[in-house]
């Protein structure tokens, strides 16, 4: 079936259905019209109808990142498009596979300020790994497989299709273009053995490394995970993960010393700043994990395992940079280390995990208990306790409670994380939850939210009801811009600057008015009770769980500090900020 | 070795010809920092539908080889060549410089434009424009000796370079 006649919006069905998309987010509009039309007239390819275009991006985000394929979008001109901005960069920043078709005013309009008319390539260049204009028909069926290619090879990210609505209507031949190799893309998947065999020599004669991995490995695929796994016990080395690594290690296994960075584990920042080597797979040295970059792990050799060069040596300066993805370069690791028979030196990993016990008694995620208000770490444990023998699936929105359902929610299996790491979107959360539950129906999918992050993309409520998709969002309200009021505690003498959510709805109304079911725990004795509603209803649900008003997340290293420099609690808030970290975000 | 010495380097950068391409180099470059003195684009193989751009920038080591790196991940993009550290290479620059004088000044800057080998390309009984093909240095040199005799206006390309030897890039 390899050519045939057919007008563009049928080339555009029918690429998507030959690249395997079975679920569209979309909103319509004048310039998608005939694609709109077309989906009318087929079953192949399912069609969620989002209610802000904003949503349609997060929702792809989070069926691309829980099943690993490529999330498709599609939307209007000018409006439409421009709302495609800060979902498109939240999909770069996190190199999430998406393809997103936007309609475009006819060609013989474009330049004209037609209505409904936005230069969408000139506006998405910077926020996608790479956009095309349609011009022809005749370019169309390339550009549309080109584009899923883009989207998902090497350093996965977001891919703009612009299609006028004159190139929709023309009429020309399909043909399922799958081409061999591409002119000019064509990322590097196996490492340079010669590095990966320096890197091994490293390794052999370390005395405190630390694996130090990240997003990488999730989008590497699950055998990277399991490579992963087989690596890290094979060595006897600890291992910390990134906030969007979080799942590439099973939780559970004794090696692994939680996530790392601003709010990472106490024990994983000292073995950071301590470590002698540091092997990096899949993670790209962000402000977030570093800290004061001049105190950033100062005594270690660093490895770096990329499958984008230009994430090495940007920020820090490594001695082994390794080019490749991580599966691949995980599997050369492992059989060049069985088959030279190495050993790591016993004695010293030995004194370096006592070091790590040290740390780990800190127990840097201990917190006061109340009887009284509702602590946000509590209700999350108790969150964890009620899930964690179920099938589930997290995202989170952006801020205090981002951090705790890193800290206390733990994940044994990559692609069950969804979280807005790099750009930190508030209001991604809920939308990506959807697509979650479009990919896993079955499975039980949460969005930890604050009420304000949650408020930014609440319409897609009706989105839930309309495909019946039974998420639950557990908002733990603070009535604060938590992280805003943390830092201006913190930070900022404690001038609480437009960060109170006044006039916040009442969720449970709320809820109702969409045909949630709303739940409301203001009590420590009620929490497990409403967790436990919250999970046996198969509707969609919204818990508002009224939490401590003044807790903040901790650990926590302060802007421009190092490492070694963390905050353990609220008693530990001495040291006033520096000028230097001050300008820091 | 220094990281925080500026350097100059020379990149050549062989791309798609496609509606765009320069903006996504251009837009790299400004979104991320990194300075352009100069930048020269045409096309260089009808056929096969590449261009040629050719960026004089500068930074730190760590900066250029940020630059390199994030110039090969565009996906128009084939091949970057650092000339600078990949061996010996010529670059060339053309201005055409304007100058606006009688008497003495003119027949000074006619006889400048002899030792630097500018040519006349336009003429009036109290102008000329030189056309001049070289190195930035010479043409800057140049540029500067006619300011005292009447510069009126100077347009110039930017540099184009090709490596020395056999090798193509």
């Amino acid at each position: 079936m390899a050519n045939e006649e057919m007008n563009g919006a049928q080339m555009v069905i029918r690429a998507l259905v030959d690249q395997g998309v079975d679920v569209i987010f979309g909103y319509p509009g004048g310039a998608v019209l005939p694609i709109y039309d077309e989906l009318f007239k087929q079953n192949a390819l399912r069609h969620v109808l989002v209610r802000h275009e904003q949503g349609a991006v997060h929702a792809a985000e989070g069926y691309a990142r829980s099943t690993g394929k490529v999330g498709a979008v599609l939307v209007t001109s000018g409006p439409g498009a421009t709302n495609m901005v800060t979902p498109l960069t939240d999909a770069l920043m996190d190199s999430i596979p998406i393809v997103c078709l936007t309609g475009q005013v006819p060609t013989h309009l474009i330049g004209n300020d037609a209505f409904q008319e936005a230069d969408t390539v000139g506006i998405t260049r910077p926020c996608t790994k790479h956009n095309y204009l349609v011009k022809s028909i005749g370019e169309l069926p390339r550009i549309m497989h080109e584009a899923f290619y883009v989207a998902r090879s090497g350093r996965p990210g977001p891919v703009v299709v612009d299609l006028p609505k004159d190139v929709q209507q023309a009429k020309g031949t399909y043909s399922n273009g799958v081409t061999a190799k591409h002119r000019s893309y064509n990322p590097q998947m196996k490492g340079d053995i010669r590095a990966i065999e320096q890197a091994l020599d490293l390794i052999a004669k370390a005395e405190r490394p630390l694996f130090y991995c990240g997003g990488g490995i999730i989008n590497s695929g699950p055998t990277a995970s399991k490579l992963l796994k087989q690596f890290v016990n094979l060595t006897g080395f600890p291992i910390t993960l990134t906030l969007m690594g979080l799942g590439a290690f099973p939780a559970s296994d004794k090696q692994f010393l939680g996530m790392l960075g601003m709010h990472g584990m106490y024990e994983s920042n000292h073995a950071m700043h301590d470590c002698d080597v540091m092997i990096n797979i899949g993670a790209r040295f962000d402000d977030r994990i570093t800290g004061r970059l001049a105190a950033f792990s100062p005594n270690s050799k660093k490895i770096h395992v990329d499958i984008d060069p230009s994430s090495i040596n940007k920020n820090v300066r490594v001695d082994v940079p390794i080019v490749g993805d991580a599966a691949h370069v995980l599997e050369d690791m492992i059989r060049l280390w069985k088959a030279k028979q190495i050993r790591p030196n016993q004695k010293a990993l030995d004194a370096w995990w006592k070091q790590i016990e040290g740390w780990r008694a800190r127990d840097c995620l201990k917190y006061r208990p109340s009887d009284s208000v509702i602590k946000p770490q509590y209700a999350l444990q108790r969150l964890f306790h009620a899930i964690k023998d179920k099938d589930f699936y997290i995202t989170t929105e952006v801020g205090q409670h981002q951090m705790w359902a890193a800290q206390f929610l733990r994940f044994e299996k990559p692609n069950h994380w969804m979280t807005s790491g790099g750009l930190g979107t508030m209001g991604y959360g809920f939308p990506a939850a959807i697509g979650v539950q479009m990919a896993h129906p079955e499975s039980l999918v949460i969005d930890v939210a604050g009420e304000a992050s949650f408020l930014m993309n609440m319409q897609e409520m009706s989105t839930a009801m309309q495909y019946k998709l039974p998420v639950k969002v557990f908002i733990l309200n603070n009535q604060w811009m938590g992280m805003v009021r943390q830092w201006q505690e913190l930070l900022h003498g404690e001038r609480y600057s437009e960060s109170y959510m006044e006039s916040l709805p009442d969720f449970e109304k709320l809820a109702d008015a969409f045909g949630f079911v709303g739940l409301r725990a203001d009590k420590p004795s009620e929490v497990d009770d409403v967790i436990k509603e919250m999970i046996a209803v198969k509707q969609p649900v919204l818990v508002d769980m009224r939490v401590d008003k003044t807790e903040n997340c901790f650990p926590m290293i302060p802007s421009g500090s190092a490492h070694n420099e963390m905050l353990l609690g609220p008693d530990d808030v001495a040291k006033p900020v520096s000028e230097e970290g001050m300008v820091l975000v | 070795m220094q990281p925080q010495t500026i350097e100059r380097h020379t990149i050549s950068v062989l791309v798609d010809n496609e509606a765009g391409v320069l903006a996504r180099v251009i837009g790299l470059f400004s979104g991320r920092g990194y300075n352009i003195e100069s930048l020269t684009v045409a096309e260089v193989d009808a056929t096969e539908h590449l261009s040629r751009i050719t960026i004089v920038t500068s930074g730190t080591a760590m900066i250029i080889e940020q630059i390199k790196n994030q110039l090969n991940r565009l996906v128009p993009v084939h091949t970057v060549n650092d000339l600078t550290i990949e061996g010996p290479h010529v670059a060339r620059e053309l201005a055409l410089i304007k100058v606006k004088s009688t008497g003495e000044r003119r027949v000074e800057s006619l006889r400048i434009a002899d030792i630097f080998r500018a040519r006349v390309v336009d003429a009036t009984n109290d102008s000329f424009v030189f056309e001049m093909t070289g190195s930035t240095e010479k043409l800057s040199a140049f540029i500067n000796l006619m300011k005292p005799l009447g510069l009126v206006d100077v347009s110039r390309t930017g540099v184009v370079a090709i490596a020395r030897g056999a090798e193509a890039l």
